[in-house]
């Protein structure tokens, strides 16, 4: 069991010019320093931690950041709202759908654009695949760091049947850069509609394959149960949202209560668990992962027929060939929206979008300068308050948990540093 | 198994804040409220923020969601050249709320009062007081806006760089810094297995 965190209390911060090192005592002479990545398998992706331990307990840990820093937010201010969804996907890229989905909801809050429901149906689709896929991957890279290659590969061989529903609909399985302002690139096709019903039939078989696994998987529970517990409290105040909130809960999901594109005609029910540990926040994805494959299966049958892009008067989205050859509108608006500085205009204005991305509220504060670009995008990540609260829930425990509780926060280094 | 614990149900989506705002002016006075697509903003002068937002914070507002500067020395009829942004909501009740914090600095106004307060009289940079004591999750969010945009918190318990490198010397996200750099990635010393 981990020893109480008051024990090893004391201040651990690297030296800098303006914050000299606090004057450690002579007892504490035995801990030693490990440095944990940046270049580690175990971390997922870049990130480092300076641990430090005494023996095998860890008294400390410094996490660092931005060995990723690509300047995305820097590029928003000079890239166009159809242009920059590229960069959206390369955020978190587990799920990169669900990132194009909040950058353009963003957007068109913003802009006060209104979807068609065949858009907003098609929207939410995408948005819950990109969920069971990312969650399968954070779940998959848990059961991986603890050692059960099974689940993993079991996870992974479901994300390869999203990544195949995700190229028959728009050529991309990974970086897919689906959404446009008012609309998406391609619209559902019949293969893509039987694809996702295929999915929807065979997924729960996988799904309860892998709980059999590792649920009540005597290894398995006593590694992650009682392993770095986040308190309600703790996580409200730190920021923290999604499944490591509700984990601890927290019931919180922006799907129920601000609902966003389509969620509110769907019937579905918000996981939370109590304990707040990585136990509770794997069972927490696990079913979340169900109520996805619910919300697809409802909104597949219920796919509304029509237009998935907004009338071409608000000249806001690409119109259809047929509309540019045979209408006015259509090629006046394909005009101004392929010219340099004409195109949709932009309030003034600031707005912010939250939405439940797979990782927790990931949102856009996009603040708008009348030009076809924003002029501030600001992204808030899930996973940056998620890495800064990692230090409270490793105290304590041992070296091999540092691994267990990483991979439970699901920190994705390319949305963490931007 | 999953666990099923009966959780309390959210309250219904409520995104009135008018008596918050009622709240607010009572106590501080008038402030400058604005709504636009549904988001309430109060700008609120550095003299006063903390304590405004140590009183939302008494007032439900559990959860910041985000801490982040607006650069708007490009900006047309800007007056002041940073916009802290905090966005504030409430677990309980599911409100949101948009504070801004106007902050200045000499290079859009020569004559810019850089803190309100007279212990950051003799700091370059423009300063505000850190919202830590009342969220551990504005640590990094501070440490984030003062390693992009240069604006120092007071009382932040560990101001250091968060994204760019230690050594780095710019502020990257400010208006005035181009896209390109200015050759940092160029000039990065080479370490040799001896060096170490």
């Amino acid at each position: 069991m981990p020893i109480a965190p008051s024990q090893y209390d004391h201040d651990v911060r690297a030296s800098d010019a303006e914050f000299p090192a606090s004057d450690r005592t002579r007892s504490e002479d035995y801990l030693w320093t490990l440095n944990f990545g940046p270049q580690h398998p175990a971390t997922h992706t870049t990130l480092r931690l300076v641990l430090t331990l005494d023996g095998e307990r860890v008294v400390d840990a410094l996490p660092e950041m931005g060995y990723l820093h690509s300047g995305f937010e820097k590029l928003g201010e000079h890239l166009t709202f159809n242009q920059y969804v590229t960069v959206t996907d390369r955020m978190n890229y587990i799920s990169p759908m669900a990132n194009n989905v909040a950058w353009h909801c963003a957007v068109e809050k913003l802009m006060g654009i209104q979807l068609t429901p065949r858009c907003q149906y098609i929207r939410t689709i995408i948005a819950e695949l990109a969920r069971i896929s990312d969650h399968l991957l954070s779940n998959g890279a848990v059961g991986l760091d603890v050692g059960a290659f099974t689940f993993f590969l079991y996870a992974f061989y479901q994300r390869e049947v999203i990544y195949d529903i995700f190229e028959t609909l728009c050529g991309a399985r990974f970086t897919n850069s689906y959404t446009r302002v008012g609309g998406v690139s391609h619209d559902f096709t019949p293969l893509v509609v039987q694809k996702i019903r295929d999915f929807i039939k065979t997924f729960p078989k996988t799904l309860a394959d892998m709980e059999r696994l590792l649920t009540r998987n005597r290894i398995f529970v006593d590694r992650t149960k009682g392993v770095g517990v986040l308190s309600k409290e703790a996580a409200i105040n730190g920021g923290a949202s999604g499944p490591v909130a509700r984990a601890s809960g927290v019931p919180r999901d922006l799907r129920k209560d601000e609902p966003y594109l389509a969620y509110a005609d769907f019937q579905f029910q918000v996981c939370c668990a109590a304990a707040g540990d990585c136990y509770a926040r794997y069972l927490v994805r696990m079913q979340e992962m169900r109520e996805s494959l619910k919300i697809v299966a409802q909104a597949i049958e219920n796919l509304p027929a029509g237009d998935i892009h907004i009338g071409i008067d608000q000249r806001t989205s690409l119109p259809t060939k047929k509309q540019v050859y045979s209408t006015i509108e259509g090629t006046i608006s394909h005009f101004e929206l392929s010219m340099a500085n004409r195109g949709f205009e932009v309030p003034c204005e600031e707005s912010y979008m939250g939405t439940e991305a797979p990782n927790g509220e990931l949102g856009f504060y996009i603040v708008g300068d009348g030009s076809e670009s924003a002029y501030r995008a600001r992204c808030r990540p899930p996973s940056l308050l998620h890495f800064s609260l990692f230090p409270q829930l490793i105290r304590g425990h041992t070296l091999s948990d540092v691994v267990a509780v990483l991979g439970s926060l699901n920190i994705i280094a390319a949305e963490l540093d931007r | 198994m999953p666990i099923s614990i009966p959780m309390p149900s959210t309250p219904p989506l409520t995104a009135d804040t008018s008596d918050i705002l009622r709240f607010l002016t009572e106590r501080f006075g008038a402030l400058e409220t604005s709504l636009f697509r549904d988001q309430t903003r109060i700008v609120v002068p550095e003299s006063k923020s903390l304590e405004v937002l140590a009183f939302l914070k008494d007032s439900g507002f559990d959860m910041l969601v985000d801490l982040t500067c607006v650069d708007y020395l490009e900006y047309r009829d800007a007056l002041r050249r940073y916009g802290l942004v905090y966005l504030l909501a409430s677990t309980l009740t599911n409100q949101r709320l948009t504070l801004r914090v106007f902050v200045d600095d000499p290079v859009m106004n020569p004559h810019a009062v850089l803190s309100d307060g007279p212990e950051a009289a003799d700091k370059p940079m423009p300063t505000v007081r850190s919202a830590v004591p009342l969220w551990a999750a504005a640590n990094w969010l501070e440490r984030e806006v003062w390693d992009l945009f240069g604006v120092r918190f007071l009382g932040h318990p560990d101001l250091r760089r968060l994204v760019m490198p230690d050594a780095f010397t710019a502020h990257p996200l400010r208006k005035d810094y181009p896209l390109q750099g200015r050759g940092e990635r160029h000039n990065f010393p080479v370490l040799t297995r001896d060096d170490g």
